[in-house]
């Protein structure tokens, strides 16, 4: 059974000039121990589906499901107050900036032991030993010494383990990280990559791992589920999609790699992601695709098998690479 | 290479002043220390380095928003001091990183391609001005009737389209680009990239090309150099500094950048620590407090950059 | 939030604006108000059904027309002196209109100047001016104003004159602040490198960027001014008998509270429903330009 089941996930927010759907009916299963990218471009509605798993999104958004469990609990009927309880214990996420996501009036010990105080109920000095606990286990030195300090006092690397460290505080079952190094350097994301796998092996928690970088997705993943305008496009296992992607999205976004250039011109997706007002009747990404026609155009496709990586596309590439199942 | 640098920099240096209050002295920042390099037209020098190792303030130098503290920097064979900045600085434009912020939000696209012109070329007439301004729109891949648009109303690629085409307007010899892709989507980032290689080619720009994101810099450049806290640590072609790093530096950063095929496997080098703080630059080779070679004498002595076209500034090449 | 890359139809900043000012009520209830005290400030010679300054000696202090003894020829009543009060209001409003279009141009021309200047001055030059701001800041305005119009001559030209010398250093703030965070900005670095001279960055190009603060200030010191303009009246250190400013008319009734409430209450109400009306509208406004107050 897996961890955390979503189906038919929708995100709609009303603006000042009507409704737009930033999240389209989206599926996705994570199972416990399991690291699961989640890539797209902005505007994928990446972050938005797993913010509106937990409860975080603004009062202008509307949020519709067939189903929203996590570990057998029901997100979607359960209120507000029994929600708390599971979000911050089993359920936790850290966030692209860590340096905002840290009150900065309180010491980084205060928020933790507060983290702990307030999900274990555990007794001062159970909660000074534990906080210092966790600090080591996130690669904090002097971890003592840390605790009476200010997240400004801190560096961003140092500012995203003590976020890691709060996050992993109560055991999580699965673990959130919304781009959790792009505002990091190259050594230091390396490092902490190199931390949410080793704790994701230590606790067997499941990881979400929500990403624009295609290289800390094939070095990080297991599995990999593509978002093009609010929709799920393509999910596989990361080393089929890197060798035969499905949909021609995937595909296009990576030749654009400059890595993967051959030649001094990269290969280019023309156009932008749709917005609000200027959504295809057919299938979102047709009007960029270099493979569509009038069919693509008029019919949205509806996501093929599991064979094919559930890739909404008529017409699906690399075919003859398809799983057996 | 036979042919004329547009632009040399030598033993270029930039120091702040930091704190110093009511109570303290002021502590010196050295944010850039020693650097040269030369550009050469229709080539690309890249300078690569994480948060902090100056590198942006080296790009406000040459585009001289600063003045260097020490050292000298020549733009065809003259050197730029102060006083000349206003005729020289059409020459040296930049691109910024951040499309949402580079761009006059109150401003037409006209307006603002054409504003280069107004305060620079008086002596043309409106219409002449306007007619630059749209071929320059065209040449950067934008359509026509964008000219009298706000940018709000355009995407982070089409506004970074705008920006180098308004750095273009005063056929500048020198293109600096400050980080120009990394806030830009993964499809639009490399229509962004052609653009810019297009242009080189047909006019013959020099490029000092800022990143932090390697697989760019590998793809764009043609010379690299490595910066680590405000001195080049490493420096030569980029096959070289790729295929065959020298300084420890380098091959740390290169095995941390993560690559797109999850067959391929590295030996990650770890880096213990974090980039000591520029007010603090440890004595000796800065990099000695986080290097897994370091010795003694690192601690102690600075090393130099070595000499050749490869150069490497550690005692263990 | 989810961001919107660009599209033909994408709403005009002009619409944004209005549905951003339309969720809030009590700014829209403003908005109202204010245009209708706009109109009868504007036309108050041919809405104002008698001379505001003729004086019917054999109707002094007739009450309102519905009390015993009040008739529709004087809606209102009238005051001591036998003048129709509802006429009186109606000119009056066209003085506090003044007062407040004066004082808000010369303040926020004034304080914009000062502002941009301090934005980009030397250190010790911005010290310089932000410490006399201060100094202005530190008394309490009134007093200020008072003590301006003791030294100039008690008039309205010299009630506005001090009212504007008082609520100046608030645009100098406000105006310097947001030049300060404009100008770290890529696009005024962009500028420089094309060249632009400080004159052309400090008008053309950051100016227009900090408007939008300034403009909800502006809308909120019309009230400020409007009351501070009664204030001085009422001390009588502003406009002068007979004009029919509001404060003044205040004045003039003082010592008919007891006998004639009509006297000082429309005055005073008038004074309340402008003000709230414009502080609402001030409201709406910010919540609509602000960014950082906008709701994703």
């Amino acid at each position: 059974m897996s961890l955390l089941r979503i189906r038919n996930l929708s995100v709609e927010f009303s603006t000042s000039t009507g409704m737009f759907r930033a999240v389209d009916s989206v599926d996705q299963d994570v199972a416990s121990g399991e690291i699961l990218a989640i890539v797209g471009e902005s505007g994928s509605g990446k972050s938005v589906s797993m913010l509106a798993l937990m409860g975080l999104l603004p009062w202008t958004a509307k949020v519709t499901a067939d189903e929203l469990s996590f570990n057998g609990h029901d997100l979607l009927t359960m209120n507000a107050k029994d929600r708390r309880k599971i979000i911050g214990k089993d359920l936790a996420m850290i966030f692209q900036e860590p340096m905002s996501s840290l009150n900065p009036c309180f010491t980084v010990g205060w928020q933790i032991k507060e983290a702990l105080r307030k999900h274990l109920g555990m007794g001062r000095a159970e909660r000074h030993k534990r906080a210092i606990e966790l600090f080591e286990q996130v690669g904090i030195p002097a971890p003592e010494k840390r605790l009476s300090s200010f997240p400004h006092q801190l560096s961003g690397g140092m500012n995203q383990r003590v976020m890691i460290a709060m996050a992993i505080a109560c055991k999580p079952k699965l673990l959130i990280a919304d781009e959790p190094t792009t505002a990091l350097d190259v050594t230091i994301q390396a490092q902490i990559l190199d931390l949410l796998t080793s704790l994701r092996e230590e606790s067997g928690m499941g990881l979400v791992l929500i990403t624009h970088d295609m290289g800390v997705v094939a070095e990080t993943a297991h599995r990999v589920s593509v978002q093009y305008a609010g929709q799920k496009i393509e999910e596989r296992p990361v080393r089929d999609l890197f060798r035969a992607p499905h949909h021609p999205y995937s595909d296009a976004l990576l030749r654009a790699l400059p890595e993967r250039a051959t030649e001094k011109r990269l290969p280019t997706i023309p156009g932008v992601v749709p917005g609000q007002f200027d959504r295809p009747a057919g299938c979102l990404f047709s009007p960029r695709c270099q493979f569509a026609n009038d069919h693509c155009r008029s019919v949205p496709p509806a996501p093929l098998g599991a064979d094919l990586g559930y890739a909404r596309c008529h017409y699906p590439l690399n075919t003859d690479q398809r799983i057996a199942s | 290479m036979t042919q004329a640098p547009v632009m040399t920099a030598s033993h270029l240096a930039r120091h702040y002043a930091v704190g110093g209050g009511l109570f303290s002295k002021p502590q010196t920042l050295r944010a850039v220390q020693d650097v040269d390099f030369e550009l050469y037209a229709g080539k690309t020098l890249a300078v690569v380095g994480e948060s902090g190792c100056g590198k942006s303030t080296l790009a406000r130098m040459v585009t001289m928003i600063e003045e260097p503290t020490s050292g000298t920097l020549t733009l065809d064979g003259q050197a730029v001091t102060p006083d000349q900045w206003a005729s020289v600085r059409q020459s040296v434009q930049i691109v910024f990183q951040d499309p949402y912020g580079s761009l006059n939000p109150r401003q037409r696209i006209g307006q603002i391609l054409m504003e280069p012109l107004v305060i620079n070329r008086p002596d043309l007439s409106k219409a002449e001005k306007e007619d630059r301004a749209r071929q320059m729109l065209n040449m950067v891949g934008l359509r026509p009737e964008h000219f009298d648009r706000y940018p709000h109303m355009f995407s982070g690629g089409q506004r970074q389209r705008i920006a180098i085409a308004r750095a273009l307007m005063l056929d500048p010899k020198v293109l600096v680009l400050d980080e120009p892709v990394s806030a830009l989507d993964l499809s639009i980032q490399s229509s962004v990239l052609n653009l810019l290689t297009d242009l080189q080619e047909r006019l013959g720009l020099a490029y000092l090309f800022i990143s932090h994101d390697l697989s760019v810099v590998r793809h764009v450049a043609d010379d690299v150099i490595v910066m680590y806290l405000g001195r080049a640590v490493e420096k030569g072609p980029k096959e070289a500094v790729f295929d065959n790093p020298s300084h420890p530096y380098t091959k740390a950063l290169l095995s941390a950048t993560p690559i797109a095929d999850p067959e391929h496997h590295k030996e990650r080098i770890k880096l213990t620590g974090e980039l000591p703080s520029p007010l603090n630059v440890p004595p000796g080779c800065a990099f000695a407090p986080r290097c897994w070679l370091a010795t003694d004498k690192c601690r102690a002595e600075r090393p130099d950059l070595t000499s050749g076209p490869h150069q490497a500034a550690c005692f263990y090449v | 939030m989810t961001e919107m890359s660009n599209t033909p139809s994408r709403p005009s900043a002009l619409r944004e604006f209005w549905y951003y000012f339309r969720e809030n009520r009590g700014a829209v209830m403003g908005l109202w108000v204010f245009g209708a005290f706009l109109i009868v400030a504007a036309f108050a010679p041919f809405i104002a059904p008698h001379d505001p300054t003729m004086q019917y000696r054999e109707h002094i202090l007739q009450p309102p027309f519905w009390q015993e003894g009040g008739s529709w020829t004087f809606p209102l009543g009238t005051d001591p002196l036998g003048r129709d009060m509802l006429s009186r209001l109606i000119v009056g409003a066209r003085f506090s209109f003044f007062v407040g279009i004066v004082v808000v141009s010369i303040a926020s021309v004034g304080g914009i100047v000062i502002g941009v200047l301090a934005g980009f001055a030397p250190r010790w030059l911005d010290t310089i001016i932000m410490r006399l701001m201060d100094i202005i800041l530190a008394f309490p305005s009134l007093l200020l104003a008072l003590v301006l119009v003791a030294v100039l001559g008690p008039s309205l030209t010299n009630a506005m004159i001090a009212i504007a010398i008082v609520l100046q250093p608030h645009y100098v703030r406000l105006t310097r602040a947001s030049v300060m965070s404009e100008r770290q900005k890529d696009y005024v670095t962009s500028a420089r490198v094309a060249g632009a001279g400080l004159m052309r960055l400090m008008f053309i190009t950051v100016l227009p960027n900090c408007l939008a603060p300034i403009i909800v200030q502006a809308a909120l010191s019309f009230s400020t001014a409007i009351l501070d303009a009664a204030a001085l009246g009422f001390l009588g250190m502003g406009a002068q008998p007979p004009t029919p400013e509001w404060g003044t008319m205040l004045a003039e009734a003082r010592e008919f509270i007891l006998r004639a409430w009509w006297v000082v209450t429309f005055p005073g109400v008038a004074i309340l429903i402008t003000v709230l009306a414009i502080n609402l509208m001030g409201d709406g406004l910010r919540d609509a330009l602000d960014p950082k107050l906008k709701r994703s």
